[in-house]
């Protein structure tokens, strides 16, 4: 039975896979200090009585990953710092059980653009490069104008996928779309097949190419940021990993958005931190996603703008201006 | 039996005659020397645009997020189409039995060899990270179109390759012999590639199998190629590129892009190889009626790729259409209608125009609004996106390509004319062989057994007379 289950389950499989290798290059290491110990008794022996002396002898109880509680000296505990093959590895699988779904509510955006800044700022982008934009809408020149936040919508029948010729932009099973930008060539497909315009390119190098140079890349934030590659929103893949709400969510200060999990029928909202039932929600505000009828399957949900609690104020901007 | 032996006389005679003809231009001469001198340099220029773009990125091109495909992609699509009329000639035209395509064929074929050939680099130079260009090969992914394009357009390089060699290999067994005073090298060369051939039955037998079998095998691929290339924009689903004729739209404009390729071609082998012997006013004759059936099927689908959404006017078909047919591309778009697609059709219905010297000008102007017609369906669709482009600097809204990306975007031109240049200078232009046949043929009422004509005993008889 158990056997089968782990058949079943790739993610288990493959952590299994990292795990055993860390522990054949444990068992490889423990070897090598016993034969250092072998050659150079002596020296340990005063090292060993040397180290008693400093030693304070204090342990720590540590939970491991597969929840067993054990006892280390305190000083040998370090920091985990996950390399990339780990990151590379539950950054493709996601996060087991999970359906990440995201609801806007447009008649609460009055255009802070709160969001944008701090997506712009946790993933090391100019002002004018965005994962999330707020963009000013009018259907037709008799009906009312409002912003609308646009996020990638990860679509559960994503264009960009079925394009791309490398599987660089994949689809994961808690529903984020996310971009390795490790193995991207370039050819913007993606962004061609997009009907949100939802993707970006670095077209120079990015904004903080220098300060991010040898930092372990992190498919789940995108960063380091890469010159020639795709860069997107992620639904902040690794805010969510830490089951906190994503940059933009957590920004916002006019409660537009909220993030939640499909499966468990709850999200929460950014501002209020307070937690509804998604259907409800959808249901009672007339939740719809756009351009539906392109069969993309948006993750995305909007809220209409109706009795909206803020003026409109702002026109149409569509030109970027420098604001200083 | 001695009509046999005296049609293999007087054939022997027609390959002397034919070969003296051909193989005059088979030389490095001066003229040579400093054309590919001339193309050495465009190149380098080109190539030290390439080499800024590698180290800054591709924001050196005007390419932006919103039009992030552009002047590349529109050659890609170019060269491609232009490498179907390989196809069209020697394979469509020639499998029918249309005699006046053997001499066209080989150019046809030169063409398609060139431009399929240089197709694959384009998209390389497009490429934001062209370093990672094996990932295509470790990670390929089969439902994306990109993968089905690589595939298909070096199959049809390879085949195309096949159909300009094989063909090719008679008449390298008869001007092994008569290369005199040319580098040894190219003498080495002639004997290795003609693979030993002599005109034996069972040779000539093989030679046409395979020929027959490369000629029918390449229609498919050919279809296939352009018809993945069109897929490349018609799997989205942005209005302008959202269209169900895609494919046929794209291999009707192809012929005709192709098509005028081959007269430019053949005027130019003409005048300067001093062929008019074989390229006559009557294969300008022809080929003109070809340019203007294919070009007549293009505008037949032209209609239906514009009327049809025109009619029903989606919304942002209609912003599409507005842009295109009175906006910003409507100059470039009339003009390419009509200089470069109706104009010529209706000067090609009349017998005058259908001489050499008019049509070249005729196929020079559908040559260029054939790249101009790739521009317009590549670039103007982007424009206008579903959702609004907003809170971007103006010039990541306006794509206008850079000196840069033009100067890259020649590169593949320079690098075709080079290629073009080189087989048609180092080997011969026409088919001598099939000439030699057609005008025995034509003198003697039937076909010759080439079975008796051996071209290795021929070498070593004159190998001897020049001995003694």
């Amino acid at each position: 039975m158990s056997e089968k289950k782990k058949k079943e389950n790739p993610e288990d499989s493959k952590i299994d896979e990292i795990l055993e290798s860390s522990r054949r290059d444990f068992l490889k290491m423990v070897g090598i200090v016993g034969a250092a110990s072998v050659a150079g008794g002596a020296a340990i022996y005063s090292g060993y009585r040397h180290e008693k002396a400093k030693s304070s002898g204090e342990t720590i109880k540590v939970l491991t990953e597969d929840n067993r509680l054990v006892e280390i000296p305190k000083d040998q505990v370090k920091d985990y710092k996950p390399d990339l093959k780990v990151l590379q590895t539950r950054g493709r699988l996601g996060i087991k059980g999970k359906k990440w779904v995201m609801v806007i509510d447009l008649s609460k955006c009055r255009n802070a653009r709160k969001c944008v800044a701090a997506c712009q700022g946790a993933h090391h982008l100019r002002p004018y490069e965005y994962h999330i934009n707020t963009l000013v809408m009018q259907e037709s020149k008799n009906t009312p104008a409002y912003y609308m936040p646009k996020t990638c919508q990860h679509c559960d029948n994503p264009p960009c996928v079925s394009v791309c010729p490398v599987d660089a932009t994949f689809k994961r099973q808690d529903g984020i779309v996310l971009i390795d930008n490790e193995r991207c060539i370039g050819c913007r497909f993606c962004m061609a097949a997009c009907p949100y315009s939802a993707r970006m390119f670095h077209w120079q190098e990015p904004l903080d190419a220098e300060a991010d140079k040898g930092k372990e890349y992190d498919v789940e934030l995108n960063v380091p940021q890469k010159k020639g590659t795709i860069s997107k929103c992620l639904f902040s893949a690794d805010r969510v990993r830490e089951e906190t709400l994503p940059y933009c969510v957590s920004a916002c200060p006019n409660g537009v958005f909220y993030f939640g999990d499909e499966n468990e029928n709850a999200v929460t909202n950014g501002t209020t931190k307070e937690t509804v039932m998604l259907s409800e929600l959808l249901e009672k505000n007339a939740g719809y996603r756009i351009l539906d009828e392109l069969g993309t399957k948006p993750r995305v949900y909007y809220l209409p703008p109706k009795n909206r609690i803020f003026d409109f104020k702002q026109g149409p901007a569509t030109e970027y201006k420098e604001t200083t | 039996m001695t009509t046999s032996h005296s049609g293999s006389t007087r054939y022997r005679e027609r390959v002397d005659s034919v070969s003296k003809d051909i193989l005059r231009n088979v030389r490095f001469n001066q003229g040579f020397i400093l054309w590919m001198g001339f193309l050495t340099a465009v190149l380098a220029v080109c190539l030290f645009a390439y080499t800024i773009q590698l180290r800054k990125g591709l924001g050196v091109t005007g390419l932006r997020d919103i039009t992030s495909w552009g002047m590349y992609i529109a050659n890609f699509v170019f060269f491609v189409a232009t490498s179907l009329v390989g196809m069209l000639i020697s394979s469509v035209l020639g499998l029918i039995g249309f005699k006046w395509v053997k001499p066209i064929a080989r150019i046809a074929e030169i063409i398609a060899v060139a431009f399929a050939s240089i197709a694959g680099l384009i998209i390389i130079s497009d490429m934001g990270r062209p370093d990672r260009l094996p990932n295509v090969f470790i990670y390929g992914r089969v439902q994306s179109p990109i993968l089905w394009d690589v595939t298909v357009v070096t199959t049809y390089f390879l085949v195309s390759l096949m159909l300009w060699f094989i063909p090719m290999i008679p008449d390298l067994a008869i001007a092994k012999t008569r290369l005199n005073g040319r580098p040894a090298f190219l003498v080495k060369a002639y004997e290795l590639l003609s693979i030993n051939w002599v005109g034996h039955k069972k040779q000539v037998k093989t030679l046409n199998e395979a020929g027959r079998i490369l000629l029918i095998l390449i229609v498919p691929l050919a279809f296939a190629i352009h018809t993945v290339t069109s897929w490349l924009f018609a799997v989205t689903p942005r209005a302008g590129w959202d269209s169900s004729i895609f494919g046929p739209y794209f291999i009707s404009g192809a012929f005709v892009s192709g098509t005028s390729a081959v007269i430019i071609a053949m005027f130019f082998y003409r005048k300067s190889y001093k062929l008019e012997k074989y390229l006559t006013d009557f294969h300008f004759e022809k080929i003109g009626r070809v340019l203007a059936l294919v070009s007549i099927v293009y505008i037949y689908f032209n209609i239906n790729e514009f009327l049809v959404p025109g009619y029903k006017l989606k919304t942002l078909d209609e912003i599409h259409l507005k842009e295109l047919l009175a906006g910003e591309y409507a100059p470039l778009f009339w003009g390419v209608q009509l200089l470069g697609l109706l104009i010529p059709v209706i000067l090609l219905l009349f017998k005058q125009f259908r001489k050499p010297l008019p049509m070249v000008v005729i196929a020079s102007f559908v040559l260029a609004a054939s790249w101009l017609k790739r521009y317009i369906i590549v670039v103007p669709p982007q424009a206008h996106p579903f959702l609004p482009v907003q809170n971007v600097p103006v010039e990541w809204i306006v794509y206008t390509p850079t000196l840069i990306e033009i100067a890259i975007s020649v590169a593949p031109l320079v690098l075709a004319l080079m290629i073009i240049t080189i087989l048609s200078k180092l080997f011969p232009v026409l088919p001598i062989h099939e000439l030699a046949e057609e005008e025995t043929l034509a003198v003697d009422g039937h076909e010759t057994d080439l079975a008796h004509i051996d071209e290795t005993a021929v070498y070593n008889e004159e190998k001897k007379a020049n001995n003694n």
